[in-house]
Formats: C-alpha cells, structure tokens, sequence
C-alpha cells in the first residue's frame, strides 16, 4: 500500500451505524461505506452481476450480500465469497480520524 | 445365596443392578437410597438448573422400573453400619437386612472446604436434584451469587444461576479454569467465552473467609480483597462416600480400595462408583462407573471375569454454547508425545491434539467441537495416523459413513455411558423395529446421558434400520445450528434480546442474510417490541420500510384498508405521482394502489404527502385483505364482507410474521375476492361464516382449509385472529402458512386454536393483542428515523474527485 494517502473527508463516522452501509457519490462513482463495527471499508456501491446497491445489503461477518439477487462480497478485499461468482469490486483505502470517515478515492485497488 | 444388598441408589447402583438383570434373573435385590427420588441422571442437574429440563425429564428409573423388575426399594432409608459377622445391614431404624453379597454405591459428597464461614444461611453444595432445588428457590433476578470452583460443575452452576437472573461470579483456587481438563491456552479461551455470556471470573483466587451475620454477605480473599454475594455456591471436589466402609473394618484410603473385580477387602462386599478407589484413582466422570458396573455384574453372576481398567476420561462442559470437549491424556511432558494445535482468537475456536506414536492419545477442543466423533474414533481403535498428519486438525468428513459402521465390531461400544453396543442396538432395531433415534433410545438407553454418541446412533441406524427416519426438525442455519422450536426456547428462557446475542451465544458471531432476518422476526414475535431492535440485522425493505427493486427504486403501497379508498386519497396519490414523477402507477392484485420507482431519499416525502399508513407490501407481515362488495351492494351478498374485511385488516395490521400474510373476505360462496386461495378467508353464508386458512394461489396454487364454520362476524374475527397468531408463533421464518398448515396438520391446528380450552384461547389472543398494542405504522419513521441516515445519500464532507484505481 502507498505510504502517502489522500485522505478525502467523507462523513462523521456516527452516521453509519454498526453493520449496516451508506452510499456516497464521488463524480460518476457511487461508494458504499460500511461499518464493521468500528472498522470502516469502502467498495463500489454496484454489484457486478445486475447493479444492486450493495449499501442496502445485510452484512455478514466481513461480507456483504446484495440485496437484489444475493450475491455475496468480502468487503476487505472486493473478491466475490463464492468462487463461481461473478467478477471483483474495487476497494477504497479506509480510516476513522477524529470521528471522520476518511477514504483515499485515488488507490482503489480490484483483486484479479 | 443369591440374596444382593446395594447400598446406593445412584446411577452407579442403579447401573449395577441393571448389569445383573441383564444376565440373570436369579437374584432378590433390595436397594437403598438415603434420597427419596428414583434413580435419577445426576449429570443433567446442572441442565435442571438452567430451565433447559424439568426435574422428571432426568428421571432413569421410575418407580415403575422397581416394581416391574421386583426390586425391593427402601428409599429414603440410610444405612448406618454393615455387620459383616452376621452378613446384614442396619439402616438409621435398627431394622436388620441380611445379604449374601452386598455392593457399596455410597457416591460422594461436595468437598467443602475448611473456610471459616462455610456453616452460614445461603452457602450451598450442588450435588443432587435437592440441592438443584434449593437453589432454583433462591436465584432472582439481581441476586449476587459466588460460585467457588471454575471446574465443570462450577461453570454449570454458575451458567444455571446466571440464566435465572442472577449476578454471578465464578472464583477458581487455579490459575485458568478447568484445568485438570484444559491447558493454560484453552482455559484461557474458555474464560473468554465465560466472560462474554456475562459472568465474571476470578482467578486465581484463595476464599480465606466466608462473610455475613448469619446469612452470607460476602467473600473474602486470602489478599484482603473482598467481594459481595447474597447465595455461595461451593463446588470445589469431590470426596468419597466411605465412612460406612470404614466403620466396617474395610480396607479404604480416600475411598473404598476395590481390585480389579470391585471386589473389596471383604470378598462378600463390592463397591462401585465414586466410593471407590482403584489402582489409586478415584473417579468423578460417569464412563468408568458403567464400566465398573459392567464388570461387577460379570463378576458377582459367575461370568467369565473381566478386569476392569479406567477407561480413557472424557469430559464435556454442558453449557449451550460453550463447547468445550476434553479426552485421553493431556501431558504434554509425557514422554514420546507430540502436540498438534490451531487457534483462531477471533472465532474462539482452539484445538489441541496430542499424538504418541502417530496415534491420538488426548485432545483438548474449545470452541471447535465438529469433528469430535471423528477423533474419538481415531482415538479408540488407535488409528495409525502417518498419512493424514496433513489434515488432522481438520479432517475431511468419511466419504462412505456406512463403511465406518461396517468396519466396527457387534462387540464394539457405542455408547460409553450406558454400555450399549453395536451389537445390542442391531438386536433391538430387529426386535423392535426401531425407526428414530428416540425409539433407540428408549428401548436401549443409548445416548440417553451426554448424548455425545447421538451422531454414532444416527449413523447406525441409518445403515442398519430398513425404515430409518431421520427426526428432522429444521436447523435455521449453520450460523445458529437449533432448531426453530429450540430456539424460541432459548430466546423465550434465556431472555436474549437481540439479534447480535444470540448469535454471540448460540452462534457463530457472524450470521448471515438467511438467520439474521429470521431472528429478527423471532426477537419481534416473542418480546413484542420489548427487545432491542437492530436494523442491520433486516432486509433493506424492512429498514427503509419500501420494496426494493431491480434498479435500487423503491416501490411504494400505502393501506387501503378491504380495498376500500376514497376521492380523497386518490386526489393525494395522484398529486403524489405528479411531483416526484413517478414512472408507474399501478393497480395491484390486492386491491391497492402501487408507485413504483421512488428514490430511497424521497420515501419519507412521499409518505408525508400521501398521509396514509404503511400497506407493508414489503413486510414478511400482514399484506392486505382483499373483499368482495358484500352484501352493503351486491344483490348477492348475504354478508358485510367490506366491513368485516376493513375490520379485520385494522386488527392485525402492522404486525409481521413468517412470511407474507394475505387474507380475503367475501360476502358470499361465489368467492369474488378469491378469499379460499389465501393465508386466511372468511367466506360468507347465509347466517355464517366459513374461516378458510392457508390457501395459495402464487408459486403453489392450494384451497384452504376449513378450520371452523362459525355464525357471528366477530367469532369468525376471532377464529382468524386465533389462527394467525398460532401461525406466528410456531411457523418457522419464510413458511407460508399453507406450507405450515400442512406441515402441522389442520387437525392439530383447530385442536389447538378454535378448539382449544378457553384458557388458551385467550392467551393466545393476549398475546396477540399486547404485540397489536406495541405495533405502529411503520411510515411514521418519515418524523422519526431510527438513524439520521436512514433514507439520505451521504454528501461528502468536502469536494471529491474522480476515484482512481491503481
């Protein structure tokens, strides 16, 4: 990972609860923040398979699952859980500063 | 000559006597037991005190079993010497018992420890079902409770005082709990676990004192530091019942000394059981007692004599939700044995096998018990296990399971505890035509006491039962492996309140998009909003209170309650549809009006706008019901089913259940509203009402059921309401009520609703009223959500650019 990160500010840490995701838009790109409890992870907010805004997805462990036709993500790593599945999201470097959600959006990084 | 005395009437005892009975028939028996229960399964006591059984549930042999077997019973009668001149007995009376042969199962008793303070009010032992009692009489919510000793049967107790309420405190002289079982690493482990089901541990600790003015007040510590408890619990060991012994001239060091044949200093006297000591070992697990008895039978019947040598011990803790299973030697100094180990911190999960000369030999598996049977087998025919050193800490489930049965001998023993063999459970499956596991073990006791061979009985009877059924009862999911009814008492018993608890504590910490809904459903049900509701644990259509569709849209119904709506509200809808351009509007088949393809971020607007309440189109809760014009119009009609249907639907509306509910009402046979392919119908007649219940017409097309023909609208509302909130509370999360109905059955069904005694009846319907009571519309979020981001898209704090992969 780069030593030097360009943190962008997002949102105050408390406006995503625990387990759950937001979204947020940053130019064409929709993000889903989620907060593993206290642990924050970025990825693109669209399922690869039809689109599903994985922000509305039910976390499991480190993992989402899109609530459109349940395809399931690690969140840490963008790879599909399920190794048939379909292709990988891109992962945003993550950090909590004083309560601030803080995402680098120029190192996402796509496994394979 | 064959007259046999045995002074006990525990499981060892009891154990003996059943040995004998099996091989001979020729012997008068009399027993004695200074407790006046039946033989009872001492093992499950701490189970007792946990709610999870009831007092005769533990029951092994009643009072029946006595009589049928024509054994003198003296319950409640202690012994106070043995004459062995004249070869009798005397019990506390004086009354004289003559023996020919007689058998020690004289138990043990709770070590109390020399502490000061020990004699006060409410310092207690845990060691037979009065004991149980007596502390089920005590423990209250609030209570301070101290248990002295972190071995099992500490744990257990303190665990059974904890799910009763109480504020509990487990102090252990050792180290790290358990420790005769467990190594540093995994009694380490354990006290995690312990810890996160909210009890405190103390280690280690010495107690120098017990405190109080009559009742106990408090502990105090051999380092001056002291701690409140209003109820003492001791559980620090056991010591051998062997005063009798003794005072009859026996050979007895910390218990009675018995040879390889449990034969005593006195070849006319035997001893069993925890009184015992062999080879300088005496013994607190259940498995060398059976054998004992085993060998004893053999050798007080003439038989061919086995010697008798402990068997390997195997202990496990018996909290759900703890797994903790200990077996063979653990020395790791042990010459010539080697350790093999995983960990993992965050599932809790360690195991550790210890290996000598390729063969398992002990095994220590803390949170990790899966493979269990797997390494039991190893370990009892000494498998070789040089080429699977790869995968033995994790090895692949048998490809064939009926060639591991195969491959064992009728003389092998299934289960440990009871003494049954292959060969008695084949015997029996044929004479008795044996088909379930409960069948088994009612005919041969197998599984009946740890239960850990249970998996070993299924496999068995799945191989050799011609008509094996398997008892399934539906697991919710391998996150949280019970059962649905198991798990509701759980929920109901344990009093857990949220979804991250009882996956905490039953589960596997994580669960997933199948259990989380399922127990989110469950939580609602059984607390009616008196639980801690956790949004991340539902569908997003139950957090944003909207169906979600392909494109991340919302669709949008509100109640029209019978179908039933106004120029008014069809002016709002169509305003509504104007200002947030929705791109359909559509008559659905409920009766209703649907807006699809709002924003999530327009949800609380378009509620606000619209004023009317939730039509949960989204919900696995009640839908709508749908009614025919009835007989207000249609000239038809021989019943209001307008008004009944809008009445209706304002009784259960708002409420969830297993799935989706939807029910119709209409006012006469030609069914116009279809109310016989619903969840639940009321169709009319002339002077009554049919009340039709689970009906279908989407996937699966099914007529419902007549659960009962009534002839007043509101008894008909009653019979609805008490169908549906049975459905609620036994079916199972995602089955629809015609999948219920038949899984049940209609007859047990209307045994149990509109036929039940008036009691439940109305218990049934209290329920379902204090839940309606709880219930709100679930679009009043609009003012008050749950979270400030519940329906909003995060603007960034600051200016963000194009994101960049690398």
């Amino acid at each position: 990972m780069n030593t030097e990160h360009r943190w962008t500010r997002i949102t105050h840490a408390s406006n995503i609860p625990p387990r759950e995701g937001r979204a947020v838009k940053a130019g064409n790109v929709e993000l889903a923040i989620f907060n593993l409890n206290g642990r924050f992870h970025t990825i693109e907010n669209s399922c690869p398979h039809r689109g599903g805004p994985l922000c509305d997805g039910i976390v499991t462990g480190t993992s989402v699952v899109c609530p459109l036709h349940g395809r399931h993500f690690d969140l840490l790593s963008g790879m599909p859980v399920r190794a048939a599945e379909s292709a990988c999201l891109a992962v945003f470097p993550t950090m909590v500063e004083d309560g601030v959600v803080l995402v680098d959006l120029s190192a996402a990084r796509r496994a394979a | 000559m064959n007259r046999i005395v045995v002074v006990g009437n525990g499981m060892a005892g009891v154990a003996c006597i059943e040995n004998i009975l099996k091989r001979s028939g020729d012997f008068d028996i009399t027993v004695f037991g200074d407790e006046t229960h039946p033989n009872y399964n001492r093992i499950m006591l701490s189970l007792v005190l946990a709610g999870e059984k009831q007092a005769s549930d533990i029951v092994l042999n009643d009072v029946d079993w006595y009589r049928d077997n024509r054994i003198h019973a003296r319950l409640g009668v202690a012994i106070d010497s043995i004459d062995r001149e004249t070869r009798t007995v005397i019990d506390a009376q004086g009354r004289v018992t003559p023996y020919d042969r007689l058998i020690l199962a004289t138990g043990s008793s709770a070590f109390i420890p020399p502490i000061p303070g020990v004699d006060k009010d409410n310092v207690h032992v845990f060691r037979t079902l009065d004991d149980t009692r007596a502390l089920m009489a005590k423990a209250r919510k609030g209570l301070k409770a101290a248990v002295i000793g972190g071995g099992l049967l500490g744990l257990e107790a303190a665990r059974g005082l904890q799910v009763r309420g109480c504020d509990v405190t487990v102090i252990h002289l050792a180290p790290t709990l358990m420790e005769r079982q467990l190594d540093a690493t995994g009694g380490e482990y354990l006290k995690r676990r312990i810890e996160s089901l909210g009890i405190r541990v103390m280690l280690p600790r010495q107690t120098a004192a017990l405190c109080g003015n009559g009742h106990v007040q408090g502990l105090r510590f051999a380092d001056g530091e002291e701690l409140d408890a209003e109820l003492v619990v001791i559980a620090a060991g056991i010591r051998p019942n062997a005063d009798l012994a003794r005072r009859a001239g026996l050979r007895v060091n910390r218990g009675v000394i018995v040879n390889d044949y449990l034969e005593t200093s006195d070849p006319r006297i035997f001893a069993v059981g925890e009184c015992t000591e062999h080879n300088g070992q005496t013994f607190g697990l259940v498995a060398p007692l059976f054998e004992q008895a085993r060998v004893l039978a053999a050798a007080i019947t003439g038989e061919a004599a086995r010697a008798f040598s402990a068997p390997n011990p195997a202990a496990r803790l018996k909290i759900m939700g703890v797994d903790i299973f200990s077996a063979g030697s653990i020395d790791e100094a042990e010459p010539g044995v080697e350790v093999v180990r995983y960990e993992d911190a965050s599932l809790g999960a360690y195991k550790k096998l210890f290996l000598k000369d390729n063969r398992l030999s002990g095994m220590i598996l803390v949170g990790d018990v899966a493979d269990e049977d797997t390494y039991m087998e190893w370990m009892r025919t000494g498998a070789d296990l040089s080429s699977l050193r790869r995968q033995i800490l994790f090895p692949p489930p048998a490809t064939d399971t009926g060639l591991e049965i195969a491959d064992m001998p009728d003389s092998e023993t299934i289960c440990g505890c009871n003494g049954v063999r292959k060969g008695d459970i084949i015997k029996a499956v044929h004479a008795h035509n044996i088909t379930t596991l409960a069948q088994l073990k009612e005919r041969t006791r197998a599984s009946t006491s740890c239960g850990s061979c249970s998996g070993l009985c299924q496999k068995l009877l799945r191989a050799v039962a011609p008509d094996f059924s398997e008892e399934t009862k539906t697991t919710l999911c391998s996150c949280v492996p019970f059962s649905y009814e198991r798990l509701r008492e759980i929920v109901r018993g344990q009093k857990l309140k949220s979804v991250e608890e009882v996956l905490t504590v039953y589960g596997n910490r994580k669960g997933c998009e199948v259990c989380k809904p399922a127990l989110s459903y469950m939580l609602d049900m059984l607390w009616c909003g008196d639980h801690d509701e956790d949004r991340s644990a539902r569908f997003i259509n139950d957090r944003v209170h909207a169906n979600i569709q392909k494109d991340g849209t919302f669709s949008v119904v509100p109640r029209m309650r019978g179908g039933v709506t106004s120029p008014d509200e069809l002016r709002r809808i169509a305003d509504v549809a104007d200002k947030y351009n929705v791109p359909l509007v559509k008559v659905t088949g409920s009766q209703r009006i649907d807006l699809l393809g709002i924003k999530k971020a327009d949800l609380p607007d378009v509620w606000r706008d619209l004023g009317m309440p939730s039509g949960q189109a989204y919900a696995k809760g009640v839908r709508m019901v749908k009614t025919c014009v009835g007989s207000e119009f249609c000239r038809f009609g021989v019943q209001d089913s307008t008004n009944t249907g809008i009445e209706l639907e304002r009784r259960l509306e708002n409420l969830f259940t297993p799935h989706k509910f939807k029910m119709g009402v209409v006012g006469c046979p030609r069914n116009c509203a279809e109310a016989t392919v619903k969840d639940l119908g009321l169709v009319g007649q002339d002077g009554s009402w049919q009340v039709v219940v689970g009906g279908a017409a989407g996937k699966s097309v099914r007529k419902a059921d007549l659960l009962v023909t009534v002839e007043s609208t509101e008894e008909a509302l009653e019979a609805g309401e008490l169908f549906f909130q049975y459905y609620r509370e036994n079916g199972n999360y995602l089955e629809r009520s015609y999948d219920f109905v038949e899984r049940v059955g209609i007859e047990k069904i209307r045994k149990e609703t509109v036929y039940a005694p008036e009691e439940e009846k109305r218990n049934l319907l209290d329920r379902l009223r204090r839940s309606q009571a709880l219930a709100h519309d679930a679009w009043l979020e609009r003012d008050r959500p749950v979270n400030p981001t519940q329906f909003v898209h995060i603007e960034p704090l600051e200016k963000v650019g194009e994101p960049q992969l690398v």
